[in-house]
């Protein structure tokens, strides 16, 4: 019988089997940040153990809360960077060069086909858009990662998610990982893997597959994954240009990850998204779905622009197309938070920064800190908020506030009329 | 090995998700002690307190999907730091499932009729469970009313329950 992409991931990293369903895999790559990671670097530390398996494997960002907002978070910071430095771990992003872990990994060229990765981080499963396994991790995980390059999970099961037919204008990978989650439900993909294929998979760009592959989680998903093609290989192709002599020979090796004809799938769901509209969350769950449509009139205090799901640079460039000459509501406080660094960059070498602030937007430095409430837009008890982010959960994004997740255009939109609606470039 | 034995805290939902188990804005800590005051404080359940209610209880029954969201270990060690070491629900999310083990603390399904009969003859009272680890066996007791049930945990996960956690495991093997 033939494997999924999960699974001759899995079979190229097999170290051991200490039960039958369960497999430890050697790691490709560990990523870290302050949050979750300062925990395990102490807990080494106090079983005498502070060692690393591989400072070239290892990557770590300051991104959750940055710049450090009072003591307790200048020290998760400081720990971490002790750490960084004292054992030689040249790709650790601190301040000025920090950026939101999930976008400024793959920006950096650390992910490629057939990887292994794990992170402190449940949204680690955005990196499955380059053919990769990565999967969030508690910090105890982490802290074996760290040690000894090694994670234990199930074999792999996966769910064939075949997403056919063509976007309608102004619906985005945002709408589509939405409304999966609504068919299938927080529940329906726990402990298997999400192998996304199908012509709108085959037609989207790197930065949509990151969103699409982002919220595998929400689903309960281990991972998300897209097989590796030819719009992965031109991405990486500044990075791994040298190790082949031709985009094609880099396709022909990536290959190798790519499902078999005859894989075993526990399930296939077909999404045809020629009907897709723009899509909300209400309620506190992610598979709490409605049509913009249908919850058009919403009164919302807060846009926020951002994340690891939707603060990428043609995130930032449709909300701009749709902000271009006109001011926010008077009621709507807007928040941008371009992801990384390099985004900011070309976001401001394009104009796009001049048409966020010209609309009355609030440009913020590359960070985490929204979307789960930490720091950079706080709400307040009772507020809403419509937000590019990826959980509406109770308090997420303050105590006694509303999230309501959306697309960058519909964001865009919402904060121009100050209640939830569908952006123009949306015809119904 | 952790103490699995104890008062039960009956919650009367599907998909408790870890921001609701510990909010995001107190995983700026750096010991597990300091998450003590803080667990469940954002739950959206009705007639349950967190202030009066946690005190004491040594186990959780609660139902599906348990943990879901964030892969925050705050979680597990704000449920540890308050003395209870096991969750039994009808179903967990992976990642807190696996660091429930990992810190060597259990988190058991059993099938959702189980837990629906579980609640419908305990919840609301005054219940405790005892655990036979090796027979994989809970008696669950409340006023005078007794019910013993089996369950099932892989050997390695009883491996690392045993161990204390993966790390000391990890680190002799690989």
């Amino acid at each position: 019988m033939g494997k999924t992409v999960a699974q001759k991931i899995f079979d190229a990293h097999y170290v051991d089997s200490p039960c039958s369903d369960i497999q430890v895999i050697s790691l490709d790559a560990v990523f870290c940040h302050e949050i979750t990671t300062p925990i395990a670097i102490t807990d080494l530390m106090a079983r005498g153990k502070d060692r690393i398996f591989d400072p070239s494997k290892i990557k770590a960002v300051i991104d959750h809360v940055t710049p450090a907002k009072d003591s307790k978070t200048a020290l998760q910071g400081k720990i971490l960077r002790d750490w960084a430095i004292r054992h030689k771990i040249k790709d650790f992003f601190d301040i000025g060069r920090n950026g939101v872990c999930h976008a400024i990994f793959p920006e950096k060229g650390f992910v490629r086909p057939g990887f292994t990765i794990i992170m402190g981080d449940s949204h680690t499963c955005t990196h499955g858009a380059f053919g990769a396994f990565a999967a969030g991790v508690g910090t105890t995980d982490l802290e074996v990662g760290i040690l000894k390059g090694v994670c234990a999970f199930r074999y792999p099961e996966s769910i064939k998610v075949e997403i056919t037919g063509k976007l309608p204008k102004g619906v985005y990978a945002k709408d589509v990982i939405l409304s999966f989650i609504a068919t299938i439900g927080v529940n329906g993909a726990t402990n298997k893997v999400l192998e996304f294929c199908g012509e709108v998979v085959d037609s989207m760009t790197m930065d949509q597959r990151m969103t699409l592959c982002n919220m595998a989680v929400e689903a309960g998903a281990t991972s998300g994954i897209c097989a590796p093609d030819m719009v992965t290989v031109e991405y990486l192709w500044q990075f791994i240009k040298d190790e082949y002599p031709s985009k094609e020979a880099a396709l022909d090796s990536f290959s190798k990850f790519k499902a078999d004809a005859d894989a075993a799938y526990s399930d296939t769901i077909k999404l045809d998204v020629f009907n897709l509209q723009p899509l909300v969350t209400l309620g506190y769950k992610p598979d709490q779905v409605k049509p913009v449509s249908e919850m058009a009139g919403t009164r919302i205090d807060q846009v926020y622009i951002g994340s690891c799901t939707n603060g990428r640079l043609e995130d930032l460039e449709i909300a701009a197309s749709i902000l271009k000459g006109k001011k926010i509501a008077d009621s709507v406080r807007g928040i941008v938070s371009p992801a990384t660094p390099d985004i900011y960059s070309k976001a401001l070498d394009k104009g796009i920064i001049k048409i966020f602030m010209d609309s009355g937007f609030c440009v913020t430095n590359p960070t985490c800190g929204a979307c789960l409430g930490m720091s950079n837009g706080v709400l307040a008890d009772g507020e809403v908020c419509g937000s590019t982010t990826n959980r509406n959960f109770n308090g997420r994004m303050g105590k006694g506030g509303m999230v309501h997740l959306m697309s960058p255009a519909t964001a865009a939109a919402s904060a121009l009329k100050g209640e939830i609606a569908n952006s123009e470039l949306y015809l119904a | 090995m952790k103490n699995f034995n104890g008062k039960i805290l009956f919650l009367d939902r599907s998909d408790i998700n870890t921001d609701e188990i510990i909010p995001a804005k107190y995983l700026t800590e750096s010991t597990k002690i300091a998450l003590k005051p803080f667990l469940l404080e954002d739950i959206v359940l009705e007639r349950f307190n967190p202030a009066k209610d946690i005190e004491g209880k040594s186990v959780v029954v609660a139902r599906d999907n348990f943990g879901c969201g964030s892969s925050r270990e705050h979680a597990p060690w704000a449920f540890e730091v308050n003395g209870i070491n096991m969750v039994i629900a009808s179903g967990f999310a992976r990642i807190f499932r696996q660091n429930m083990f990992n810190c060597g603390m259990m988190a058991v399904s059993l099938e959702k009729d189980v837990i629906e009969k579980l609640f419908t003859k305990f919840a609301g009272k005054s219940t405790s469970v005892e655990t036979d680890i090796d027979k994989m066996l809970f008696t669950f007791t409340a006023d005078g009313l007794k019910e013993v049930i089996p369950f099932s945990i892989s050997q390695y996960d009883l491996a690392l329950v045993k161990a204390g956690g993966w790390v000391d495991y990890a680190d002799q093997k690989y």
